[in-house]
């Protein structure tokens, strides 16, 4: 059902977030808040080296120590066979996941959990930690992702052997696959090209930096059920992992969650859940755990330095005839970087005939990466777009004008294979060249940058329930942790449905036990997929309404129509009847066959590709490299804002990373392999005085496969940033950049080289 | 309930811990110190010490507040015109205080630009000081000023310039019992003025990749008759530069001068490779912010 | 270790808690008082989540010590609502979708309100160094931003 041609009352306003008093007053309950009664304090004791073999651990004397009630080793996980298993946002292989939760034989890189200790206090379990006897037989290690794919690289796991090349190889390698994907002949377009661009690139790990550290709370009760609170971008992505990991059945796991500060796709997998939970159940005593910013940083996933090639060719008139990428990441001390999606969106944005790209998934001594919004693509489209803004330099084309000529539209058939549907691409290039920022003129040592991005975002599975109370209010019930206001889009689109007033429309996040499966608040997914099934469970409510009134009124249900929040007759046909309200007929719904309740429960298909274009304008200080961002503007397709505001900041905040990434933000290790900078003063991230204001344009090309025409906005807005930010610093300087992060000393030794 | 019996079993726990003492006069401060056994921190503003209690960097028997001494949380202008900042001040009482800010410009904007406004509701001139970072932002801007240090110990009270109390990364001269009451700015010269401009990536938060001071003094004809020039994140210390305050003595601080000054400065620095900046870097950096907070300091010696 | 008796004034009430020495002011208003609207971001004074005004100047609560407090006066965000009515600035940034996952929202409410209770007229400039040490990864600070401004010019023109 389609709701374009329908005057909207909610959807497109912006409403104030239902959870949202409670937020401005300190009353939410986020993480690390809950306080039960005989609760312990878990702490993780985490390896120094970034590569060593646990030779042994001894915990006596941490045990010994008053106030101690548990103490957990890998010995204490259930082993994992080796296997891909599909959880979460994709697929995971829950031996690694184990490891990377608490080592076994191993420690991969520095922070690794080696033991943890559920203790009575927070001084006593540090204490605890410094107690336990850890001896290691140190490893060479490696750090760089080039380093790494070496032969004579220290190899991380012997039983990895690289897929995706023939032969078969022999040997263990730190290059776990190499994917390949695309389509004509390259070579041959830049035998055509009158200008062709080939550059490496490299781009430096980074990290989502949610504010909230990582929390959980568990409880293993007496009743053998294992209860988690915690904060999380899937309160059953914590079901299945725990389960899963603490060979568990799914029911016996329940998982509530706690309002989440922040994730970006760093909280779409688990870190503390089965330490906790094993610590629990040893201590039969609740346990909280809650990781430092220190631990954040050394032990949860980042997402991939990359090194990359990109070649692209072009004739005169702007159509490039061949485009090439070559991408490595870093997945971390496991497999499983983002490469695959990075070489699928590295051209995306781009109608070709000859594409190629290939990539490779490279294990290194540094934490496993986890998701990062839009993961694989910021990097990937930062060196395309890099190369891109070359080529129209060298063409003496608007950079725009060169995007266009080559812009990806309905029935273009993606890099990765399929055709799009209906995209918004061009409307988003269009967008931006009118804009006035495009056309305001710089100064000395200023430049301007503008580069593009692509996001599949993803549909996958939601259930969603709507209750209709006897007074006419409604309760929805979704399942994905609201991790930006998604609760007032969700409750907005029920309203327009139920033709109710917004405010009576009240929405919980619900735990596993009391809503049905919901994949991760991930990929985009929830105001188009959830929506979707809320909107379905609303629909489900109006036909069971409309019955309602069919029997109260004694007509054909079909002659009953739902109209702004009454039952009505179709026409005069249908009978004289004073039209029902929704509060009119739940008041009755006793009598006429019980409780009012509507259910969905989908997989979601169809999520509409998103794209975006940006203009970041940049003034550079030649002597010091010192960058400011004078002036941003983000033009998206939203397909349809159902709240503009959160629309708008989603882009602004992707904007905000994105920048930060291109700047400042980086990993530092030491020879040693250690992390030099885990906290927030020497990774550094944007703070308010960094920043303009950034402007925001919302184009609305409907998807048609969302009711009200919904496409996923929070990740495209990432991508692009990386790019326009290079570009404007290129042109500022006149020097082209390619490796990120633009810091000050490297902008300096650019000019000075 | 709980969280008594928690309580309970924490009493009966051997928690490590350190002791704290409060002491209300300067006297009594010294006692304490002088009597201490182990290691002992003093606490003034707090924002480096509990960050290095945190992080286990610092594992003291005994902190000390010295926020309950009157005497050093107070700014005081004496009749010679000198300002004596009792060293817990915090940095946002110091820019408040619109004489000093108006007489040593350089010395308020240095310290207002250490950490947020947080910080800046804590953090103090004297704990900036002993912390004895080399990147420290307010040390170059009290070292360009000539400013001493009002110590006290067992033996009574000295005074020692500011350059003399940090020898090396987070080490001090101060001798077991003392500490820093105040800091002392000396009178104002007429037609003198002060600067500090520090180089971070970002526009806040982060620590000085290179800082540069500069305070100089004119006479009646322009030409500078006296300049001191301290630089900040170069160095195990804050370096007082005499060769970069010399090349503008003698001179109307023009282009030659400051090219020297420049000069000077690089060459004075010592700097090493670190996750913040390159030797490089720091290098060059050092001479160009000398060079800019030079022609600040000139521009407000010639309008007092 | 013997623990320290302390007395202060939070938010307008007179509260007494025991504390170890090595207790943060954020631990002791977390853990003894149970007002967890002051949130732990990183525990260095880098990210502004555990901002308190401390004896009318806006600290981080975990860069001093619980023991240090004896007679202080303590706001937090769960002071800044007077009964039902929110402050000005908390209902700002409820109707300009001022927060997205609002972890850090507590701390710059409180900062923000310390602001303009000493400038109420503050530059777009002012207020973003006023808040440089609020971190916040959701929004990109711009209606933050936006809304400080918009309730200092309302509160000025009130």
């Amino acid at each position: 059902m389609g709701y374009e041609d329908k005057e909207l009352k909610w959807v497109g306003t912006r409403q104030i977030r239902p959870d949202g008093v409670d937020k401005v007053t300190g009353r939410a309950n986020f993480g690390a808040d809950l306080n039960l009664p005989g609760m312990l304090t878990g702490k993780i004791l985490r390896s120094p080296h970034p590569h060593a073999k646990i030779v042994s651990i001894n915990t006596d004397k941490a045990a010994a120590l008053p106030g101690v009630k548990a103490i957990v080793t890998g010995a204490d996980m259930p082993e994992m066979p080796s296997e891909m298993a599909q959880a979460g946002e994709g697929a995971v292989n829950f031996r690694y996941l184990s490891n990377n939760i608490m080592a076994h034989d191993k420690v991969l890189y520095d922070g690794h959990p080696v033991a943890a200790v559920a203790a009575i206090s927070d001084a006593v379990a540090n204490e605890a930690l410094s107690l336990i006897e850890v001896e290691y037989e140190v490893l060479p290690h490696v750090i760089d992702v080039e380093e790494s794919m070496k032969p004579d690289a220290p190899v991380l796991h012997d039983t990895i052997f690289t897929a995706g090349v023939e032969p078969k190889p022999e040997k263990p390698s730190n290059v776990v696959m190499r994917v390949q994907m695309g389509f004509g002949d390259p070579d041959a377009g830049y035998e055509k090209s009158d200008v062709v661009i080939e550059r490496n690139y490299t781009t430096q790990p980074v990290h989502q930096g949610y504010i909230e550290p990582h929390a959980a709370v568990v409880e293993w009760t007496e009743n053998d059920e294992c209860r988690i609170w915690c904060s999380s971008q899937g309160q059953f992505m914590v079901r299945t992992f725990t389960a899963k990991l603490l060979d568990l059945e799914l029911a016996q796991v329940r998982v509530t969650p706690a309002e989440i500060g922040g994730g970006f796709g760093g909280k779409t997998t688990i870190y503390l859940e089965p330490v906790a939970a094993l610590l629990s159940r040893k201590s039969h005593r609740p346990v909280r755990m809650v990781m430092s910013r220190d631990e954040v940083f050394r032990a949860t996933g980042p997402t991939s330095g990359t090194a990359m090639r990109v070649k692209i060719g072009a004739t005169r008139d702007g159509k490039i005839q061949g485009a090439e990428a070559e991408l490595k990441y870093q997945a971390g001390a496991y497999p499983g970087s983002p490469v695959a999606p990075g070489c699928m969106t590295a051209f995306a944005p781009y109608a070709l005939e000859n594409v190629k790209t290939v990539g490779y998934d490279v294990v290194v001594n540094r934490p496993l990466s986890a998701s990062y919004r839009a993961p694989g693509a910021p990097m990937a489209s930062f060196a395309v777009e890099s190369a891109i803004d070359e080529l129209a330099q060298e063409l003496g084309m608007d950079p725009i004008d060169l995007r266009l000529k080559n812009a990806a539209k309905e029935g273009t058939q993606a890099p990765y294979g399929p055709k799009f549907k209906s995209i918004g691409y061009i409307e988003t290039l269009e967008a931006a060249k009118a804009h006035p920022n495009y056309n305001i003129p710089l100064g000395p040592n200023q430049g301007r940058g503008v580069a593009s991005g692509f996001w599949f975002n993803i549909g996958m599975q939601s259930s969603a329930t709507v209750n209709v109370a006897e007074d006419g209010t409604v309760c929805v019930i979704s399942g994905n942790p609201d991790i930006g206001g998604s609760r007032a889009s969700l409750a907005m689109m029920a309203a327009e449905v139920l033709g109710v007033d917004y405010n009576k429309v009240k929405i919980i996040v619900g735990d596993t036990a009391s809503i049905g499966y919901n994949d991760v608040t991930g990929g985009s997914r929830v105001t188009f997929a959830t929506g979707m099934a809320i909107i379905q469970a609303a629909e489900d409510v109006v036909q069971q309404l409309r019955e309602r009134a069919a029997m109260t009124w004694d007509i054909g249900v079909d002659a009953v129509v739902w109209e702004d929040g009454f039952a009505r007759p179709a026409s005069a046909n249908a009978g004289d009847f004073k039209p029902l309200s929704l509060a009119d007929i739940a008041a009755k719904a006793g009598r006429t066959g019980g409780p009012i309740n509507g259910k969905a429960a989908i997989n979601a298909r169809g999520a509409g590709a998103g794209f975006g274009t940006h203009i970041c304008d940049v003034e550079v200080d030649p002597d010091t490299g010192h960058v400011t961002v004078l002036r941003y503007t983000a033009v998206q397709d939203a397909g349809k804002a159902i709240h503009p505001g959160y629309v708008e900041g989603q882009m602004q905040g992707g904007v905000a990373q994105g920048v930060g990434w291109a700047l400042n933000e980086e990993y530092i290790y030491g020879e040693d392999g250690r992390l030099q900078n885990p906290g927030f003063l020497d990774y550094r991230m944007p703070v308010a005085s960094d920043l303009p204001m950034i402007d925001t344009v919302i184009v609305e090309v409907p998807n048609p496969a969302h009711p009200f025409g919904v496409r996923g906005v929070g990740e495209v807005p990432i991508v692009p940033p990386l790019g326009a930010t290079a570009n404007a610093v290129s042109h500022a300087i006149g020097k082209r950049m390619t490796d990120l992060p633009l810091s000050p000393p490297a902008i300096v030794s650019a000019l000075d080289s | 309930m709980p969280n008594l019996a928690r309580r309970e079993e924490e009493q009966g726990s051997k928690m490590s811990g350190f002791q704290f003492e409060a002491p209300a006069s300067v006297d009594e401060a010294v006692g304490v110190l002088a009597n201490a056994a182990g290691n002992v921190r003093v606490l003034a503003g707090g924002t480096d010490l509990l960050v290095q209690l945190r992080a286990g960097i610092v594992k003291p028997d005994l902190v000390v507040d010295i926020k309950r001494i009157d005497e050093l949380n107070t700014i005081r202008q004496e009749s010679d015109g000198s300002f004596l900042i009792g060293a817990a001040v915090c940095g946002q009482a110091i820019s408040e205080n619109d004489a000093l800010h108006k007489t040593w410009p350089g010395v308020v904007e240095a310290m207002d630009l250490i950490g947020s406004t947080q910080v800046q509701g804590r953090a103090s001139l004297g704990g900036n000081l002993c912390n004895a970072s080399p990147a420290a932002d307010s040390v170059p801007g009290i070292v360009a000023a000539g400013a001493v240090c009002i110590v006290a110990g067992p033996n009574g009270r000295r005074e020692v310039p500011v350059e003399e109390i940090p020898t090396a990364p987070g080490k001090t001269s101060l001798a077991k019992g003392e500490f820093v009451v105040a800091i002392k700015l000396p009178p104002r010269p007429a037609h003198s003025g002060d600067a500090y401009l520090r180089m971070i990536p970002r526009t806040e938060m982060d620590i000085a990749i290179v800082g540069a001071g500069v305070n100089l003094t004119l006479d009646d004809q322009g030409v500078c008759t006296a300049a001191r020039v301290a630089l900040g994140a170069v160095a195990p210390t804050v370096l007082l530069v005499k060769d970069a305050g010399a090349a503008l003595v003698g001179t109307k601080v023009d282009e030659a001068a400051l090219t020297k000054l420049a000069a000077a400065a690089s060459a004075a620095c010592n700097p090493i490779d670190d996750k913040r900046g390159t030797i490089e870097y720091r290098k060059k950096v050092a001479g160009v912010l000398a060079q800019r907070a030079a022609k600040i300091a000139l521009e407000r010696a010639g309008s007092n | 270790m013997a623990k320290f008796h302390v007395t202060a004034t939070v938010n307008g009430e007179e509260v007494e808690y025991l504390c170890d020495p090595q207790q943060t002011m954020l631990d002791v208003l977390r853990d003894e008082l149970n007002l967890t609207g002051t949130k732990e971001g990183c525990s260095s004074g880098d990210c502004g989540a555990c901002s308190v005004i401390l004896d009318g100047r806006l600290v981080c609560s975990c860069l001093a010590l619980g023991a240090e407090l004896d007679g202080a006066k303590i706001e937090t965000i769960e002071g800044m609502a007077e009964g039902d009515e929110l402050h000005p600035l908390q209902q700002k940034f409820l109707e300009e979708a001022a927060l997205q996952c609002g972890f850090c929202t507590p701390g710059f409410l409180v900062a923000a309100k310390n602001l303009l209770e000493r400038n109420p007229d503050p530059t777009e400039t002012e207020v973003r160094y006023w808040l440089a040490g609020n971190l916040c990864r959701c929004t990109g600070y711009d209606k933050i931003i936006r809304s400080v401004l918009d309730v200092a010019a309302e509160m000025r023109g009130s």
